[in-house]
């Protein structure tokens, strides 16, 4: 295998597409390795992860610590659900700490875009940013990409709509970068107060009817209306928005192709999707996170054992 | 009697049409001579080959966080970042804890300026602890020596308020210094909004914040007859404004911070909090717009905005860092590379936009370089290079985004109160 050009992964924004492609092309070697009965590999004996978790998060550490543990690291678990600025100690302590404590690698995830940047230029340690604000959350794109190419062989020329919060997403970020990189259609989708400022600069369509956006799309991406980030304020409410924008059988099926339906999670069914679509046929939402899992393994692996 | 004999400067003062190269003979804080070769045995003799001197500067827009916050910077720390920057007089804003809102308060920062080389002139808060309630006690504040009206760091934003304060303020013949952003679409706020705000995922602060609110302003100010002063314009919108305000005859003035003549919102992608201020940086349409707004008058004056920080509460998340960069320093440098050396200013307008409009803005005497004047000076250095380094500021702090910059141009000293502060 060659090796990344990033010492770090802090977003896809910027990221090469050969990057991209390597890390995309190794996610099956680890899906392999998911298979066995025996899921360890040795690769990351000896080194040591933290996974710095400075926002509530299940899913995504319990998956960044399957990946981490099946690559035999050992792997030490920080959570702190208040920033620490508010606990009195700054993240640069935070972070002069862990240097202290010769941490090879951090998997980090912070409620301000820019901390997990911030922490790589002030440490020597190796880092992956599991989320910041709203700017980027890179593995759940590569998840995101490596499950739609299992299902149509490439990215390139297809048509990719994001629909949802996307003013508050990271998520939706990430995507639209990696898929942009990777030749893909990027679309977005929501009511005028979720999308972003000039965000169709950047080449993105953007849909603000659910219909237009459907229509136009071989995949939809389907955001969790993040109630927690004051998204309150930008729509009048849920039952609107589920009748404006939610995703419903019955809004596909007067579709004349089969589309293939992600979500990130967790799902708020009957909101932004409706059961039966999550748990149907074209929902690869329960793939994503097995892929999860493997795509962490790649990622920890080659930023793990790329030469300085 | 002390005696001072500056040789060898280019004199330059635009109010007596004084272009010159002489020497001044300054003998106990009064400008005894002006003249070719003079000569004095008894004087301390400053060789200025190759520099300039002008009227005194003023920044009519610094914080200098004394009372309450002294480990960010206090008056005799901020006096001296002043005097290295060339500045003579500073009106320093209100938002201290107690914030200037009551004769007490402006006696107490004339108490610890007194006997320093720069002026410390108190701006009074328009309103009661700068809670934006009710009307701060405006003639008494003005009684005490306050040269201006400010809640700056918040905005006035009870249009009832609003209009009381430009009523009491045109009434004391004193500006109502208005820091213009609307509370509703700042909220949260952390940079400009643009495309580098929507790639970044960081809190938007929409222009329409600044512009909204000195529109609505400018209609208060023409019902009132008041008198207003908008500090830190940073937007086209807001320049637009003011530009058109003053064709209409308006007493508006305003002023634009060194940064906002300078840098765009395209460093913010670095998330470095050096860069992060109120009102943020805005985009190459904007700068362009501050320095043409410099150029035609629309804006009066060059103010620092000078905002301490310490570096642990400055070098955390971009998010949680507070706003404001030190300027004391760094202005004058910025001035002469980015707005003379590019020829949007000439020497004469720049002395105007440092000096003479800061001064006649708040009511301070006129300077003029004349024999019997009182001595009040700047000393600048028109073509030196030099690079900014942050570890020498004579400020308590150190959050510039400028450390590193190469500048052509910078103060090397001031004379003021009969004290010559060299700083080269």
């Amino acid at each position: 295998m060659s090796s990344l050009s990033i010492p770090h992964l802090l977003g896809l924004h910027g990221v090469p597409r050969s990057d991209l492609e390597l890390i995309l092309d190794s996610t099956d070697t680890f899906l392999e390795i998911l298979d066995r009965p025996i899921k360890k590999v040795p690769t990351l004996q000896g080194v040591t992860v933290v996974n710095l978790f400075f926002e509530n998060s299940t899913r995504t550490r319990i998956s960044f610590e399957l990946a981490e543990r099946r690559l035999s690291a050992d792997v030490v678990n920080f959570s702190a659900s208040t920033s620490s600025v508010k606990k009195g100690e700054t993240l640069l302590d935070t972070a002069r700490n862990i240097e202290a404590m010769k941490v090879d690698i951090v998997v980090m995830r912070h409620a301000a875009a820019g901390s997990v940047k911030f922490l790589s230029e002030r440490c020597t340690s190796r880092f992956l940013n599991a989320g910041d604000g709203a700017h980027e959350h890179p593995t759940q794109a590569l998840l995101d990409m490596v499950s739609i190419r299992q299902k149509t062989g490439t990215l390139e020329g297809l048509n990719v709509c994001i629909v949802g919060d996307i003013a508050h997403s990271r998520v939706a970020r990430s995507n639209i970068y990696g898929l942009l990189t990777m030749g893909a259609n990027v679309g977005v989708c929501g009511p005028a107060s979720m999308i972003p400022y000039r965000l169709e600069e950047l080449g993105v369509r953007v849909f603000t009817t659910i219909e237009a956006a459907l229509d136009w799309s071989d995949v939809i991406n389907v955001l969790r209306i993040q109630l927690e980030r004051d998204a309150g304020a930008d729509f009048p409410s849920l039952r609107e928005y589920h009748n404006a924008y939610g995703v419903t059988r019955r809004r596909l099926d007067t579709l004349s192709k089969d589309l293939i339906i992600l979500h990130p999670g967790p799902i708020n069914r009957g909101v932004e999707i409706e059961s039966e679509v999550a748990d149907g046929p074209s929902s690869v939402i329960l793939p994503q996170v097995t892929n999860g899992v493997a795509i962490r393994m790649a990622v920890l692996y080659l930023i793990g054992t790329r030469a300085e | 009697m002390t005696r001072f004999l500056l040789k060898h400067a280019r004199i330059v003062d635009p109010v007596s049409g004084l272009d010159a190269q002489h020497d001044l003979l300054i003998s106990d804080g009064t400008i005894e001579r002006i003249g070719a070769d003079l000569s004095d045995t008894h004087a301390e003799t400053v060789d200025l080959t190759g520099n300039i001197i002008t009227p005194g500067f003023c920044d009519m827009h610094v914080h200098f966080r004394e009372p309450g916050q002294e480990h960010k910077e206090d008056i005799a720390s901020g006096v001296a970042a002043a005097a290295a920057g060339g500045f003579t007089a500073v009106a320093c804003m209100p938002n201290t804890d107690p914030p200037i809102d009551t004769a007490a308060v402006v006696s107490f920062i004339f108490a610890k300026a007194a006997g320093l080389p720069v002026d410390v002139h108190p701006i009074g808060a328009i309103t009661k602890g700068r809670k934006g309630e009710s009307i701060a006690p405006m003639i008494e504040l003005r009684d005490a020596g306050v040269v201006g009206f400010s809640d700056d760091g918040s905005p006035v934003h009870n249009t009832k308020l609003l209009r009381t304060a430009l009523e009491y303020a045109s009434m004391l013949n004193l500006p109502l210094i208005q820091h213009a952003e609307d509370p509703f679409l700042f909220a949260g706020g952390a940079m400009n909004e643009s495309l580098v705000s929507t790639e970044l995922g960081l809190p938007p602060i929409s222009r329409l914040s600044e512009d909204a609110v000195v529109q609505r302003d400018l209609l208060f100010t023409e019902y009132v007859g008041g008198c207003y002063h908008l500090a830190h314009m940073s937007t086209v919108g807001a320049a637009d404004a003011v530009r058109a305000a003053k064709a209409r005859g308006l007493r508006v003035t305003s002023e634009v911070a060194p940064h906002h003549f300078t840098l765009t919102d395209e460093v913010v992608r670095g998330f470095d909090s050096n860069v992060k201020m109120n009102p943020p940086l805005r985009t190459a349409d904007d700068v362009r717009a501050m320095k043409e707004a410099l150029r035609d008058g629309t804006a009066d004056a060059i103010a620092t905005d000078h905002a301490p920080h310490a570096g642990f509460e400055k070098e955390v998340e971009f998010v949680y860092a507070p706003f404001g960069i030190v300027g004391l320093e760094t202005a004058v440098g910025l001035a002469f590379t980015e707005l003379v050396q590019d020829g949007w200013l000439t020497l004469p307008q720049l002395i105007e936009k440092f000096s003479t409009n800061p001064r006649r803005i708040l009511r301070l005497p006129e300077l003029r370089i004349a024999e019997g004047m009182a001595a009040n000076l700047t000393f600048l250095d028109p073509a030196v290079k030099w690079t900014v380094d942050a570890a020498t500021f004579r400020s308590k702090s150190r959050n510039t985004p400028f450390h590193g910059r190469t500048l052509t141009g910078r103060a090397v000293g001031i004379f003021n109160n009969g004290m010559l502060v060299l700083s080269r």
